[in-house]
């Protein structure tokens, strides 16, 4: 009973207040991004947890590697001089 | 071989540290089937638990109580969807889910082969079941596995006003006439050995569950969990004035805990194995609802194809 026609997977982001970035919130099933949309706000947003809906097919999703997690964030990992706590200033100074 | 052993070990490892395991994650197989057989029990529950109290929307006794109950059943299809999808997440697709369902392969929980005969029930079903399920979902939100964890926070969030509406129905019609209070009383006693027996056989008897414990898809046994539900509901049923139907139900100083009487587990296996009151007529109700439903979903599938054929045409 295998359906060619099963509806394609979408992920749904959502911005909970003006001023705030986007987020997951979880996924769904449905025809087309309207469809979407629609299902996005029913499920997701029933007590007013968004001002703004985005879906994105979940197929148009690349993902790292959770297998290379280690190698593939390891550009970042000695870089302490990226902080500013590795930089000695003066005990006195003020604003900064 | 070994580098299996080392998997594994490794994988354990991150478990024992409470990191969370996300879906692309190198899993054990057993974990895996485990997952999927336990959270898409939970979705089927959520999915054939609307409809009991489907049944009483169009008999609600006000317009409060039937937005209450309408918007409660909402929830829990949204409840079986966040369930699928973080099914999902662990390589079955919906429509196998589904399909283990229609075809009575797959097991949801047993509370909802009982039938809601009066109104009280919606006051029962919501305190007990669903104040029984919120024990069991409140200790899932610190689950292993991520997408099941989250999902588990979102339906906590949800499930509070429906264990309230619930008990709201019983206060009011025990305060109500002799044959309201009467009525109350009755849903009570049908409910709550059902109730009991949604968190599953007693630990001696819970082959699996070690199993999880380890892994940390179970957080709580299924006894530790009951007693907490028990020493709620003794509470909470002198509110109400009514009795819980259980003549061994008392206060045990040494424990800290309420002491209650023996399960009737016969009846349990009974309803587990399809013998219940109302297996056959949910197992209908659903079959029915995906068959009627097949022409909507060919139909927007189809208008989703040619809008996109439009938008193509015309670019
Ligand atoms: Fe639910
Ligand atoms: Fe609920």
């Amino acid at each position: 009973m295998a359906n060619h026609s099963e509806f394609p997977l979408w992920e749904v982001f959502i911005r909970s207040h003006g001023g705030l970035n986007h987020k997951h919130a979880g996924s769904l099933h449905a025809a087309d991004a309207q469809m979407a949309l629609e299902h996005a706000r029913d499920v997701y947003t029933r007590r007013m947890e968004g001002v703004s809906i985005w879906v994105v097919p979940s197929a148009a999703i690349t993902a790292s590697d959770p297998a290379d997690t280690d190698p593939f964030f390891e550009p970042a990992k000695d870089k302490i001089y990226r902080h500013p706590t590795f930089y000695d200033i003066p005990e006195g100074l003020k604003h900064m | 071989m070994s580098t299996q052993v080392s998997l594994e070990e490794r994988f354990q490892a991150r478990i024992d540290a409470e990191q969370k395991i996300e879906p692309k994650d190198w899993m054990p197989e057993a974990y895996r089937k485990t997952l999927i057989r336990q959270i898409s029990q939970h979705a089927h529950s959520e999915v054939v638990g609307m409809l009991p109290e489907g049944n009483w929307i169009t008999r609600a006794p006000s317009l409060r109580r039937k937005v209450a109950l309408l918007a409660k059943v909402q929830d829990e299809a949204g409840h079986g969807l966040y369930l699928y999808s973080a099914a999902e997440t662990l390589g079955i697709s919906r429509e196998e889910l589904y399909n283990e369902l229609l075809s009575g392969k797959a097991k949801y929980s047993s509370i909802f082969n009982y039938p809601t005969l009066t109104w009280a029930d919606m006051g029962a079903v919501g305190w007990l079941v669903d104040g029984a399920a919120i024990m069991n979902q409140v200790a899932l939100c610190k689950c292993s596995y991520g997408p099941y964890a989250r999902a588990m926070v979102r339906v906590c969030k949800e499930e509070s006003f429906h264990q309230r509406q619930g008990f709201e129905i019983l206060l009011t019609l025990s305060k109500g006439t002799p044959e309201q209070r009467a009525m109350c009383q009755d849903a009570i006693n049908r409910w709550w050995w059902p109730s009991m027996m949604m968190f599953g056989p007693n630990d001696s008897d819970s082959p699996h569950s070690a199993q999880s414990m380890r892994w940390k898809i179970k957080r709580y046994s299924n006894d530790t969990l009951r007693q907490k539900f028990v020493d709620m509901a003794a509470e909470q049923i002198r509110v109400l004035n009514m009795t819980l139907p259980d003549p061994d139900l008392r206060w045990n100083e040494e424990r800290g805990h309420y002491d209650f009487g023996p399960i009737d587990w016969n009846e349990f296996n009974e309803v587990l194995k399809g013998n219940g009151p109302c297996n056959r007529e949910r197992l209908a109700a659903r079959r029915k609802a995906w068959e009627e439903g097949a022409w909507v979903r060919e139909a927007a599938m189809a208008h989703a194809a040619k809008r996109q054929q439009q938008s193509v045409q015309s670019h």
